[in-house]
């Protein structure tokens, strides 16, 4: 994030237009940065061609460790650091331990799941959020569209595909 | 997406085939012959003869393993039939609008009630007396050895107002009324269904969401009744205060797995063309969820009782789990109603391919039934049960039967509800 980074942002009305606006954009070779809109547009991943997210793997795994913890804890504590007859059950009384593994597994895998949501989109408290428009909160779509990423065109093309795709302005946007 | 033009075949009917109907038949063949050689070896005593004599005080006949297994049978194809009907008024009372094209798929299983319920009540006749230990006059009788204060004091839920231990006019006029009325919501859904196939409108839609809302009223307090009717009392001193959730819940799972295999086989016949990987996708969640949904509700009754530990209720579990006949099946039915589904279905990919959701529900419509095998057989036969070829021939003859009833039923009608306010916005239902 230190050197200038130039972006080009198409500004959009309606999500019908955004939504064409994009197949069109990807369709001559364009790469779109990102599409920000003020609230969340139907298909508008499936356009983008955004994979499916991996989220889901790491709460399984996240699910897991919390299970194994969960079991070994219990195994240990009751079994062999300090056991006490409950109930008159066995010192190791599985059936016992399903609730607190269950609540450990639910609760590692939403940690876990939150933390790595934080992590791989930079959601860290101190991070410098960089708005493209301020509109985007209100009632504008904007296509951003990184220079560095389309060396391969000119600045004046990109700009004329984003306005024959239904963008009302064309902007111009730099982050430090 | 919003500019796609349908052009959906809104008048399809399922071609009930002498193909598919020969395969039936095959199958029922094969599960009668099945049937027929379990009856035989268990007349020729099955090993188990000299062991007749029973704490309960009489001897075990070959011929109560068959009612027992008549009698698995009628609960669960009764509550797979109810669960189809169940579902279908879920769909319109919470004016679900993906689910349009299905609903015509859900309510056919209804159409096996009608036989269920005659089967069930003509069953209860010939074999009640021996599956159900309650309907034996010396438990009532102050005077007999075999007097048993317990389950005097229950007996009025059976017998009322007839005198105990006569004829239990309570639980047959109950058993009555909720076939009665079953078949009578059934019946109606079909009619509405049928004057919106051809008037249009949607104050058919209106009328159905009401009486689905009567229906699932009903159906909250019938479907626990008869749990503990039918199934519940064949251990009669014993108790559980969730038993009609489990029982529920395990006749939802296995109508789910119905239903979702019923349209993924229609699908593949070519019919439905507008439903698509998201509404099986759909359709596995609800598989997924609600079995989930009933490990819970198996944990729960379990853990409780274990940790409680008291002894009138651990009757229940140490009758199945200390039995070589029933143990290992426990496991089993974890095994095919949890921990498979859950691990099989745990991606998105696997609930919105066909192959899986297959697999997956022929793996609980069977683990179901062994749930219903270990509610109903260790308290009717004790260690003169197990799973052979007589089970085996039971469940295939009941199946190939409820099939041929269901699917004719389908048949009869359209397969699409052509004027349901909702099928535009279900062509678009998209996750």
């Amino acid at each position: 994030m230190e050197r200038d980074t130039h972006f080009i942002l198409g500004v959009y009305e309606d999500e019908d237009v955004l939504l064409h606006a994009v197949k069109e954009v990807r369709s001559t070779g364009v790469k779109i940065h990102e599409v920000y809109s003020p609230y969340p547009v139907h298909g508008l991943e499936h356009v983008l061609g955004y994979k499916r997210s991996r989220l889901p793997i790491a709460a399984f795994l996240f699910g897991m460790l919390g299970t194994s913890l969960a079991l070994t804890m219990q195994f240990y504590m009751m079994k062999f650091d300090w056991p006490m007859i409950i109930g008159g059950k066995d010192f190791a009384a599985f059936p016992d331990f399903i609730p607190v593994s269950f609540e450990m597994t639910v609760l590692l895998a939403a940690f876990g799941m939150v933390g790595v949501f934080m992590v791989s989109s930079n959601l860290k408290p101190w991070a410098q959020p960089r708005i493209f428009d301020v509109r985007i909160t209100d009632d504008k779509h904007v296509m951003a569209i990184d220079i560095a990423n389309n060396s391969s065109m000119e600045v004046e093309k990109i700009k004329e595909i984003l306005k024959s795709s239904g963008a009302t302005e064309v902007n111009n946007k730099s982050f430090e | 997406m919003a500019h796609d033009v349908q052009n959906y075949n809104l008048d399809q009917k399922f071609d009930f085939n002498a193909g598919i109907k020969k395969s039936l038949l095959t199958i029922l063949g094969i599960g009668a012959a099945l049937l027929v050689i379990g009856i035989v070896i268990a007349m020729a005593g099955g090993g188990h003869a000299e062991e007749g004599a029973e704490a309960t005080g009489h001897a075990f006949h070959w011929y109560e393993r068959l009612f027992a297994n008549v009698w698995i049978n009628n609960v669960y194809f009764t509550g797979i039939a109810i669960v189809g009907v169940f579902f279908f008024a879920i769909q319109y009372a919470a004016q679900a609008g993906w689910s349009a094209p299905i609903t015509r798929v859900m309510l056919s299983f209804g159409n096996w009630l009608p036989y269920a319920a005659l089967i069930m009540i003509a069953s209860f006749f010939l074999m009640g007396h021996n599956l159900f230990h309650w309907w034996h006059a010396e438990l009532f009788d102050p005077n007999s050895p075999e007097y048993d204060s317990i389950i005097d004091g229950k007996g009025a839920f059976f017998f009322w107002p007839m005198e105990k231990g006569t004829f239990p006019i309570f639980y047959i006029a109950r058993m009555v009324i909720f076939f009665g009325f079953w078949v009578f919501f059934f019946n109606k859904f079909k009619k509405i269904a049928a004057a919106e196939d051809q008037l249009g409108g949607d104050s058919h839609w209106f009328k159905m969401r009401s009486w689905s809302a009567y229906f699932l009223v009903f159906f909250a307090v019938s479907s626990s009744v008869s749990a503990w009717d039918w199934v519940m009392s064949i251990d009669t001193h014993w108790f559980s205060t969730l038993f009609g959730w489990y029982v529920f819940a395990s006749w939802f799972v296995a109508g789910l797995s119905a239903i979702t295999l019923l349209t993924i086989f229609l699908k593949g016949k070519g019919y439905l063309e507008m439903v698509n990987e998201n509404h099986i996708h759909d359709l596995g969640k609800f598989v997924f969820g609600f079995s989930i949904f009933w490990t819970y509700l198996w944990f729960s009754q379990f853990l409780l009782i274990y940790y409680a530990n008291i002894p009138e209720e651990t009757v229940y579990f140490v009758e199945r789990l200390s039995s070589d006949v029933y143990g290992p099946f426990i496991f089993v039915n974890i095994g095919m109603n949890f921990v498979l589904p859950f691990l099989v279905l745990m991606t998105r990919d696997a609930k919105r391919h066909g192959v899986f959701l297959k697999l997956v529900c022929t793996l609980l419509l069977v683990g179901h039934w062994v749930d219903f095998f270990l509610m109903v057989q260790p308290g009717t036969l004790g260690h003169n049960g197990g799973i052979g070829f007589m089970e085996i021939g039971m469940l295939l003859v009941y199946g190939s039967a409820v099939a041929l009833v269901v699917l004719g039923g389908l048949a009869k009608g359209n397969l699409l509800p052509k004027n349901h306010p909702m099928l535009e916005e279900s062509y678009h239902h998209h996750i």
